[in-house]
């Protein structure tokens, strides 16, 4: 079954002469439970194509069906339970004057969990945070444990697919390492789809079992991994991109 | 032929929960090659490459036995003496281009400038070779390059106009600090290629800094990898994927890989000894 369906996706941001084209009628699919990558240079719209899911880019076009249901414009407090995202920067992206705790807290009670406190709990404890962390604000934590608490905030409403756009690549290697483990278990316990962004090839290839190559706002190629690791891509840019990062 | 010689450096920051030592005892030489140093963030890598150039600023103490550039001990020079050190002798190409230009200069304003500065040229001698230098950098169209402002420029293009800037001066050592990691890997490999070629026909040396550990095997002659402000292992480029120390190893084993897919990834347990073990020292 196809957890996500994008047909003919266009988004564009300004009007007028302004109007940039950041994606381009691109389709791919996502089985349940699996993992899809999305790569290439920056500027290539492949954030874009995410933000444009979770509705935080307005302007788009096409068809996004998520679990059968097609996606509206104005999306029902049921999509953001079905979908979350977690963003690249971990520095950026929590709120600097709240709580682990508050962080987590709020976003059970939008939800309308009633058993808060025990979930959070149970959700620091998944991403492997331990009990100690839940009332430390954002700057007594490293870029990894930071990292940790974006996933954590984005289980809580227990969604079925995660959206990732470049989750590790603001940390060290050894870092990355803790973090990607994190994700394939958490994907493996709890039947989770990804959609990953990244630029770093080798990590795709770690994660995902299909990948979309992007360039210029258009979706190249779509190939699976075991093409990838015998280096058998078929369009030039993609020939290109694997050559420079080997 | 040595260039530099760095002996026992220390970096500390005094704080309120006492002294910290960001680099603690580093001793490496360099020589015309490219020289990399690698490590985790907070490793003290780019300290290292900052107290080269005496750029670390109260309340930050730098002490060594000796920085010496072809005989001649930095730590000994006036505030005054070392601005004739920087650009001209020693230069540095920072992480971000978007930070290091100057927002409201052009660009040709502000190659000029790092020319004028360091030699008696006249402005029209100095505009002929910021454009050569340009060229140099594999940017085609230098003319309108040099009439605009650097926000009209992407970040591999203004890396690119970083490295020109400070090549212009003809440094004998360029301290690159994590040069390409706010570009593209297409790009990446542009950069790379223009700083080696610039490295090998001038015979600077170069000291890379980096957390790429692949890059670097690739790129480098020789690596000094640091952790927690020590040198912990000196290895050949060549035989990074051979290396001793068990930090270098859970690196190395930490990066996925195409060719050998995994299950899960290693994660590296750190060992408490290795920050307490005495720094290797880098010279030769």
């Amino acid at each position: 079954m196809n957890m996500l369906d994008v047909k003919d996706l266009s988004v564009w941001f300004g009007t007028g002469n302004d109007r940039v084209d950041a994606v381009r009628d691109s389709n791919f699919i996502v089985k349940r439970g699996a993992s899809f990558g999305l790569v290439g240079e920056s500027g290539s719209g492949k954030s874009t194509i995410l933000r444009a899911i979770m509705g935080l880019a307005i302007d788009w076009s096409g068809a996004i069906s998520v679990a059968g249901k097609p996606v509206t414009k104005t999306r029902p407090k049921s999509f953001y339970k079905s979908v979350q995202m977690v963003f690249q920067d971990p520095y950026a992206s929590l709120h600097p004057r709240h709580s682990v705790d508050q962080v987590l807290g709020e976003t059970l009670y939008l939800h309308g969990f009633k058993d808060i406190d025990a979930r959070v709990v149970k959700l620091l404890d998944d991403v492997g945070l331990g009990g100690n962390f839940r009332f430390r604000y954002p700057h007594q934590l490293s870029g990894g444990q930071r990292q940790r608490v974006a996933i954590a905030r984005a289980l809580a409403p227990e969604p079925e697919i995660l959206l990732l756009d470049e989750p590790t690549s603001a940390l060290d290697v050894s870092v990355q390492a803790e973090i990607l483990n994190l994700l394939t278990d958490l994907r493996n316990k709890r039947g989770l789809t990804f959609v990953m962004v990244s630029h770093d090839l080798s990590v795709v290839g770690h994660m995902c079992e299909h990948l979309a190559v992007m360039k210029n706002g258009e979706i190249v190629e779509i190939m699976d991994v075991a093409t990838l690791r015998e280096m058998r891509a078929s369009h030039p840019y993609s020939k290109e991109l694997l050559a420079a990062s080997i | 032929m040595t260039l530099l010689d760095v002996q026992n450096l220390w970096v500390k920051f005094p704080s309120r929960q006492g002294v910290f030592d960001a680099v603690r005892g580093v001793s490496f030489t360099l020589g015309r090659e490219r020289l990399a140093i690698v490590g985790e963030s907070g490793s003290g890598k780019s300290m290292t490459g900052r107290a080269i150039l005496r750029l670390i600023r109260p309340p930050g103490i730098v002490t060594a036995n000796e920085i010496s550039l072809q005989g001649a001990d930095l730590m000994q020079k006036s505030e005054r003496q070392m601005r004739d050190v920087r650009g001209q002798r020693i230069s540095m190409v920072m992480q971000d281009p978007k930070f290091s230009l100057n927002p409201v200069m052009t660009i040709g304003q502000q190659i000029i400038e790092a020319y004028r500065l360091h030699s008696k040229a006249s402005k029209s001698e100095a505009y002929t070779k910021a454009l050569e230098m340009l060229q140099a950098v594999s940017i085609h169209n230098a003319e309108r390059v040099m009439r605009a402002y650097p926000h009209e420029m992407s970040g591999g293009m203004g890396q690119r106009i970083m490295i020109a800037m400070m090549l212009i001066p003809n440094p004998e050592i360029l301290i690159a600090d994590e040069p390409t990691s706010a570009l593209d890997v297409s790009v990446q490999r542009q950069v790379l290629s223009i700083i080696d070629t610039l490295v090998t026909d001038r015979g600077m040396g170069l000291i890379f800094i980096s957390h790429d550990l692949n890059l670097v095997a690739d790129f480098c002659d020789r690596v000094l990898i640091m952790y927690s402000g020590r040198i912990v292992e000196v290895c050949d480029a060549k035989n990074l994927q051979n290396a001793q120390h068990p930090y270098t190893r859970g690196l190395l084993n930490s990066l996925p890989r195409l060719d050998a897919p995994r299950k899960k990834l290693e994660v590296l347990s750190r060992d408490p000894s290795w920050s307490n073990a005495p720094s290797v020292s880098g010279r030769i």
